[in-house]
């Protein structure tokens, strides 16, 4: 095992994730503690964009395996490929971001290389004995503990998104590539189709600012209010999943236990309580505003900002003022 | 065919969680415990299989953990589980979910399953490990959160549809494989009296770590993280309520998003 930091750093159609280049910044850390390296590495095809957004966050290598057989997301090749360049790098911690891919991946990924996992990371540090020790939330964000891994092996961490800021000013990386080496077997899992949901509005785990809305919306109609609010703030839009099951939006919008955890910069949430199972897809995010007709909703107790009013006067006015601002 | 379901049994959702004094755990007692709500749609989806195939044989029901494990398997088995299995040993309480998966592929591996079901995550760990992972152990391809399961005619292979960002993405996979279930796959049917009644007379299977196959050495050989110093989450900083008319709290707010928070 050497002292170098690996980062998989996760891309669709050459665009890479920003949560995967997040983690170069506790890569930084990490590796200067530890003497090591900051190795990037990208699997796909195509990935010549990718490769130079690695670059400018100033990562000391870029391996890249590119195949045909890795254009799109396969959780069987990309595992291939991943362990195959742990074995080169012998990394003593991998990164990548918590995402559906990461969260996919990495138990595989761990299993195969007999490493030790920690999922959606918010703090790392690695001790004076060389063990890396990390921060996690659990129980549905209602605590958090120390994860401790055992030195003799890799440590393998996924990040949650905008828990680190993105490194710029970086340039020239060793570049490299190693070939894919198909396991046997690699080809029972087949992509037949990528379907995009949700047309031109940003997906929730995609997007820094989410407009949510909730029961209070009463119908699908008054969902414009907020999509209005959200095209303003170049935000995705979010729901409870109350706002799903009565069918005002699809599921795919749900945010909360059963819904999409989301770590957004800035939360809007809209005639939504605050239920237990809502908190736990949504706590984690940087600033959250709650708007709710009733001083007692559970949200107000984790809100940065509330305003206790009627969300139907008050949204409009809001994307009035976001307008003006930007005008 | 005979199919497997991996459940958990895990906190209520809305359970309050409250940390030990020595913050190496959270306490145990008086928690109320629930089948894993993604486990749910697992044993759902494997009894509806059953219900529509005459290819399937059995359904099997897997948890591993405390003999209090005996109430969620009694669910499963009134959803319409054949037969269970129940790990139960004070070792394994120390595994981490990396180890938890190489025991459990060693118990499955001979069985003569094809197809696995397993929530997307686990409510209590959160950390969703455990399918992918036990997929590697058996060296079998997996599908994570699954909104969709169609299985082929012929019973070798199968289409689903996953959940990604911003996207749905429909794979085609060979038979043996594990599926782990995300909300919107199916909703579990609620177990009637009589059938709970019935779930008392059906076969548990009781196994300890000395009836898995190498324990030891496949546990030594992966993970071992340890979980220390529980806490509370971070507290958030006490919030700001804006009062007035809606005209002046609007403007208020976006100013404060702006200047203060910088968010927008
Ligand atoms: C196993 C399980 C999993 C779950 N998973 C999820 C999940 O993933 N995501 C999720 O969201 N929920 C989840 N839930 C459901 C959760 O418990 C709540 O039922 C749900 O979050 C409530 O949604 P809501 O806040 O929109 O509705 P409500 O709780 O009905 O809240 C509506 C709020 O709107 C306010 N209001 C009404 N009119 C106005 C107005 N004109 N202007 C402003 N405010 C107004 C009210 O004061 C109220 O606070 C889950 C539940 C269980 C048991
Ligand atoms: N992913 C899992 N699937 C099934 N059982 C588990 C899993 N992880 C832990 N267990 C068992 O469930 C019980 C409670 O685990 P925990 O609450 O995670 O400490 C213990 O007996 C564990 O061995």
């Amino acid at each position: 095992m050497t002292n170098d930091i690996l980062i998989f750093v996760e891309q669709r159609d050459d665009r890479v994730h920003p949560g995967a280049l997040q983690c170069v910044t506790p890569g930084k850390s990490l590796a200067e503690k530890a003497g090591g390296k900051v190795v990037a590495c990208i699997v796909g095809d195509n990935i010549d964009g990718a490769t130079s957004a690695v670059e400018q966050t100033g990562v000391d290598r870029i391996i890249t395996v590119s195949d045909p057989a890795l254009k799109m997301y396969s959780a069987l090749r990309y595992r291939t490929a991943l362990a195959a360049v742990m074995e080169k790098v012998e990394p003593r911690v991998v990164l990548m971001a918590a995402t559906f891919m990461g969260r996919d991946l990495s138990p595989r990924v761990a299993m195969r290389t007999k490493a030790a996992l920690a999922t959606d990371v918010i703090e790392l540090d690695l001790t004076g004995d060389g063990e890396l020790d990390i921060v996690r939330p659990l129980y549905n964000g209602k605590a958090t503990c120390h994860v401790k891994f055992p030195k003799d092996r890799p440590a393998i961490a996924t990040i949650r998104a905008n828990t680190f800021p993105t490194p710029t000013g970086g340039s020239g990386a060793a570049r490299e590539d190693l070939p894919y080496t198909t396991l046997d077997g690699d080809d029972r899992i087949n992509v037949l189709e990528i379907a995009k949901t949700g047309g031109d509005v940003k997906d929730v785990t995609e997007a820094d600012i989410i407009v949510s809305g909730g029961r209070a919306m009463k119908n699908e109609d008054n969902f414009k209010l907020i999509f209005e609010l959200a095209k303003e703030l170049d935000a995705a839009v979010g729901a409870s999943r109350a706002a799903c099951d009565a069918g005002y939006q699809p599921h795919s919008r749900q945010v909360g236990l059963t819904g999409k955890t989301v770590t957004p910069k800035l939360y809007i949430a809209c005639g939504i309580s605050g239920a237990i199972q809502h908190m736990a897809g949504m706590r984690g995010s940087k600033i959250i505003v709650a708007i709710n007709t009733d001083t007692e909703a559970p949200i107000f107790n984790i809100a940065d900002y509330g305003i206790v009013d009627d969300l139907f006067k008050v949204v409009p006015i809001l994307t009035e003022e976001v307008l003006r601002l930007k005008g | 065919m005979k199919i497997l379901v991996v459940i958990k049994q895990v906190p209520d959702s809305t359970t309050n969680i409250k940390i030990r004094p020595d913050g190496e755990d959270i306490e145990r007692s008086g928690i109320k415990m629930v089948v894993d709500p993604f486990d749910e749609f697992a044993i759902e989806q494997a009894v509806q299989l059953k219900e529509k195939r005459s290819d399937v044989e059995s359904v099997t029901a897997l948890i591993m953990g405390p003999a209090r494990c005996s109430e969620a398997l009694r669910t499963i088995l009134a959803v319409g589980a054949d037969d269970a299995i129940h790990l139960q040993d004070e070792a394994f309480e120390k595994l981490d979910e990396l180890q938890v998966a190489a025991t459990l592929g060693a118990v499955i591996k001979d069985g003569g399953y094809e197809l696995v079901f397993r929530g997307k995550q686990e409510i209590d760990l959160d950390s969703g490990q455990l399918g992918p992972a036990l997929a590697e152990a058996l060296d079998w391809p997996h599908v994570g959160a699954a909104t969709k399961f169609e299985p082929a005619e012929d019973g070798k292979s199968f289409t689903a549809n996953r959940r990604i960002e911003g996207a749905d993405e429909r794979v085609e996979v060979r038979l043996p494989a594990l599926v782990t279930c995300e909300k919107g796959l199916c909703e579990m049917r609620y177990p009637s009296l009589p059938n709970l009644m019935k779930a008392k007379r059906k076969p548990v299977k009781a196994m300890t770590a000395a009836d898995v196959p190498g324990f030891a050495e496949i546990t030594a050989g992966v993970g071992g993280s340890e979980m220390h110093q529980f806490a509370p989450p971070p507290q958030r900083p006490p919030g700001r309520i804006l009062k007035g008319e809606a005209e002046e709290t609007a403007k208020e707010l976006v100013k404060l998003l702006r200047e203060e928070a910088k968010a927008i």
